[in-house]
Formats: C-alpha cells, structure tokens, sequence
C-alpha cells in the first residue's frame, strides 16, 4: 500500500508540523500535540477543546480558529488521546469563563475525556463541561451497545457551539446548544472500501469489489451490514431513510443537510449523493436550510460518505451562519 | 528468597507483561482488526515499552504499580490505557505501602484492579471484554489460595481460567467497547482484550515462579 508518510511511527507528528506550517494563526505544541488558537486564551470566552485519534482530518485539529474550536488534541491514528494532552489544552485555553469538552461517543474518548475532566478540575479548578455527540443512528442505543457512535454532527456541533462560545455565551449557555445540536442531529454512513491504517499497513478489513458496507462508524470498523454495490440513488436512501425513520424532521425551519466524504470519495461524487438525497428530503417534505458538502469528518483513505441532518431554528441557522476563520471552515470574515 | 511479592517481583511481572505484548503485537492487532479498529498490539506495545522505561528499583510494589497506572494512561490512548492503567492504580492503592505482598495480599490486589476495570469501562461478565478473562482468573486465584495452594501454584490456575474466559469470548456478541458495533456480526471473534490480559495473567505466573 503506497503512502506518503515517511514513517509509520511519525505520520502524527509529522502532519503536526505540517499543520504548524501551513497555518501560522494556530499554534501548534507539538510535545504535547495540541493545536490551539495562536490568540489562545480568549478572555472570558468559553473555551472550547475537542480531540480525538488523527486521521479523520481536517477534524478536529482544522477546525480551531475564530468561532469554533479553541484546541484540538490529536491521538494517535483512531485512538483517542490521552488525559494529559486535554489537561493541558484545557489550561491553555481557559479564559475565566470554562470549558467545554465536546467528545465523541466512543469507548476510549470518553474514557480518556473523563479522567482529564476528573483531573482538570481537582488540579486546577477549570470548570469544565462534557457534551457527547452521538447520532450514529445504524447502532441500537442501548444496554447492549456502547450506545451510538460521535460521528457527523461533531462537525455541526463544533461550529454551532463555538459561534455560541464567540458571541460571549456563558458555559452553560454553550453547553445546552451543543446538546442541542447533537440531539436534533442523526447520520448514516456507507463505505465503499476499507482503510489502511498506517502502522498495520493493510486494510482493516476485506471489502471486495461489488460490495458495501451500510452503517460504518469512522474508524475502518467494518459496519452494521453487507450488501452489494447499488446506484447513488439508491444508496442515498439506504441512508436517509433510517435517519428520517429516527427523528421527525418535518416542519420548522428544515434542517442542515451534511453529505461528508470518508476520505477518497471525489467530490464529484459526493455532488452526485448530494442531488439525490436533496431529491429525497424534497419527497419527505423536509426541507433544506443550508447545506456542507465535502470530506470534514473522514476515516483515512476509505471511500463513501456519510449524510447527517440537523433539525434547524433560528438560533441554529444564526449560529451557522455566523463568521468561521479556521483551516477547513472559513466563512463571513 | 522470601515468599511473597516483593518491588523486584513487580518489576519482574511487567517485564515479562512487555515481552509478551511485544511478542503477540501482530495477533493483538489482527484480533482487533476484526471486531476493533486494528491497534490494540501497537497501542499496548507503546504503553508497556514506556513502562519499562520508567521501572527503577527500590520501590515498593505499589510505587511501581503506581509508576506503570501513571504511564499506561499518559502513553496509551484510546480505551486499552484508562482500562490497564485504572487497574494498575487500583492495585497499586489495594497494596498500600508494603514492601512484599503475601499471596493473600496480591489476589486482593488483582481484584482490586478487576473492580477498577468495571468501574472505568462500566463493563460486565459476558459482555466480550478484558473483564471475561480477568475475572474469572481472579476467582480461580482465590479460590486456589482459600484452597491453601501456594501463590506460583494459584497462579497457574489463574492462567487457566483466563485462557477458558478468553476463548469464551469467541462466541459472544460485544455488547461493550468499540465490537458492540457490529452487533451479531462481532461473534466467532476472540475478544483483543480478553487475550492482553489473558498475557497479564500469564506473566504473574511466569514472574512469580521464582520467588513466590
């Protein structure tokens, strides 16, 4: 499997200084492998990290910057970092007003995220709130899982919270409207290939040509089911459909509909997946407030895409809306 | 050599934990490549060379328990670190300040450690985790030492009941951890980390043969 890495062992730090490079407003520790705002901390705004194993860029680390993530902390690939790395981002970018820890919703996340909480506010008394993405709908919440995976609508929430965050809202403030982004939020995802994480140097899992899989997370976890390779349109409704049977998204403002690439899916094609999940929405009588297309939340060098909505509001689409500065969202500034 | 498990005894243990982590690196991973996300072998390699590296002698065995609870959970990541390095505290805390620990102590001790791992994972018997191999090890080691069995001999019933837990793992479906994904498509799979600590268990034994 051909890579442009150097060296397995280094491909973190290597993209670290790669990311220091390239955005001379960001500051990279790279001991610790924390990417903060260079202005970090921003008095008395709430500080916003999140974190989480590298290679589902540009999450987490391209979205730090103006209105949206205050740090970001990478692990190694797909594993989640450690407590002392959030310890760390969380002092750095406390301003006086807390901060919030936005996790997704994986074993090891959310192990690592609570021990730093635990140890945040013991060592430093940082006031510091968790909120869990999970709207993952291809796995059962229940006490025969983990309960659903973090997946697309981290992007939302992140950008959503952290525009609250930038308006000067107070931490719990901030921390209701993540919550309630996740909470109106839901996706799906489909893999047309595995992934090659570098150390293990072949694919994660077997995927033969002519055949998908439905209900993948983002970490090369093969996903719930395997069916044969089908149609844009009709992939577009093996995803839709249990998002829309999970949550009614009828009436009110419409939603923010979100068709990411995992990675190695061309643009073109998530355009193709974008026209005909929009076709399907149209049908359901659920309408489009505004739209993100493109590989934000991606699992390696996997093909497929996932699609995410988010029921709006007004608060959600001003909050949307309002100005972004960051590597990989960039808007109104 | 006294009877017991004493600084150097620990210090022993770990050793031989690292090698053998080192030793199975690729069957961990390929394990977790089927019902994880491929990184279980490269994850504990990292965390268990790093504990290596911080072992000095001369400490009690709760000082070095301690040193490698510490270092697991700042090198490791993902969930394999908070579980292995919350079970190594505990044990650490269950040893107190002696400097040898009696065969009594260590069983109380690994329990400990076992409590630790269900607290943190929020995790039980039959849900295809570490928990499905250490907990009945602990049991037999009990029973073993209730049964006035010396600890070398205790422990090797300990492996034994880890090794059955660990291939009991085989036909379960997760229901915690990152497998419970896959719901019925993770059964047929031997669990990753049932085998690391089946390698934990294993190493007690090993260590302690000499000198307890």
């Amino acid at each position: 499997m051909n890579k442009l890495i150097n060296d397995p062992s280094t491909v973190v730090s290597d993209a670290l200084r790669g990311i220091a490079a390239a955005h001379p407003d960001l500051r990279v520790d790279h001991e610790q492998r924390i990417v903060l705002r260079a202005d970090a901390p921003v008095r008395a705004k709430v500080g916003l990290v999140s974190g989480g194993g590298s290679g589902h860029e540009p999450l987490h680390a391209g979205f730090v910057g103006h209105g949206m993530l205050d740090a970001a902390c990478a692990g190694e690939i797909f594993t989640s970092p450690v407590p002392d790395q959030m310890m760390a981002a969380t002092k750095a970018v406390d301003g006086g007003a807390g901060v919030l820890h936005i996790v997704k919703n994986y074993t090891g996340d959310v192990m690592n995220f609570e021990m730093a909480a635990e140890m945040a506010e013991a060592e430093t008394g940082v006031p510091v709130v968790s909120v869990v993405t999970d709207d993952d709908v291809a796995v059962q919440d229940s006490l025969y899982t983990a309960g659903r995976r973090g997946v697309g609508v981290t992007v939302l929430v992140e950008k959503i919270a952290g525009a609250a965050a930038q308006e000067g809202r107070s931490l719990a403030e901030v921390a209701d409207v993540a919550r309630k982004v996740n909470g109106n939020g839901r996706s799906m995802g489909v893999a047309l290939t595995s992934c090659t994480v570098p150390a293990a140097g072949k694919p994660t899992f077997d995927l033969p040509d002519g055949q998908m899989e439905v209900g993948i997370g983002i970490h090369g976890e093969p996903g719930r089911r395997r069916v044969p390779a089908a149609p844009a349109a009709e992939i577009a409704e093996m995803l839709v459909s249990p998002i829309l049977a999970d949550l009614d998204f009828t009436g009110g403002d419409g939603v923010i509909a979100f068709v990411n690439g995992m990675g190695a899916t061309p643009l073109l094609e998530l355009y193709v997946m974008y026209h005909e999940i929009a076709a399907l929405l149209g049908k359901a009588g659920v309408g489009i407030a505004r739209s993100l297309v493109g590989p934000y939340i991606t699992s390696l060098d996997m093909a497929g895409c996932s699609v995410t909505l988010v029921k709006a509001d007004d608060e959600i689409l001003r909050l949307w809306d309002a100005p972004v500065r960051t590597p990989a969202l960039r808007w109104g500034i | 050599m006294a009877a017991g498990v004493d600084a150097a005894a620990v210090a022993a243990w770990l050793r031989e934990f690292a090698g053998l982590v080192a030793a199975n690196k690729d069957l961990l991973t390929e394990l977790d490549s089927a019902i994880g996300d491929a990184d279980h072998g490269t994850n504990m390699d990292r965390g268990m060379k790093a504990v290596l590296g911080a072992l000095d002698s001369g400490d009690t065995p709760a000082a070095l328990l301690k040193r490698a609870g510490m270092t697991m959970v700042s090198t490791v990541g993902g969930a394999s670190g908070p579980l292995y390095g919350t079970a190594f505290l505990r044990m650490a805390t269950a040893a107190g300040d002696a400097e040898r620990l009696d065969g009594p102590a260590f069983a109380k001790a690994l329990r400990a450690g076992l409590e630790g791992v269900v607290a943190r994972g929020k995790a039980g018997p039959g849900d295809k985790t570490m928990i499905d191999a250490l907990a009945p090890a602990v049991d037999a080691l009990d029973a073993a030492l209730a049964g006035g069995s010396p600890l070398t001999e205790a422990l090797r019933a300990a492996v034994q009941a880890a090794e059955q837990g660990r291939d009991a793992t085989i036909p379960l479906v997760a229901r915690k951890g990152r497998a419970s994904y896959l719901g019925e498509r993770s059964a047929g799979h031997q669990d990753p980390g049932a085998t690391s600590v089946t390698l934990l268990v294993t190493a007690a034994a090993a260590a302690f043969g000499e000198s307890a």
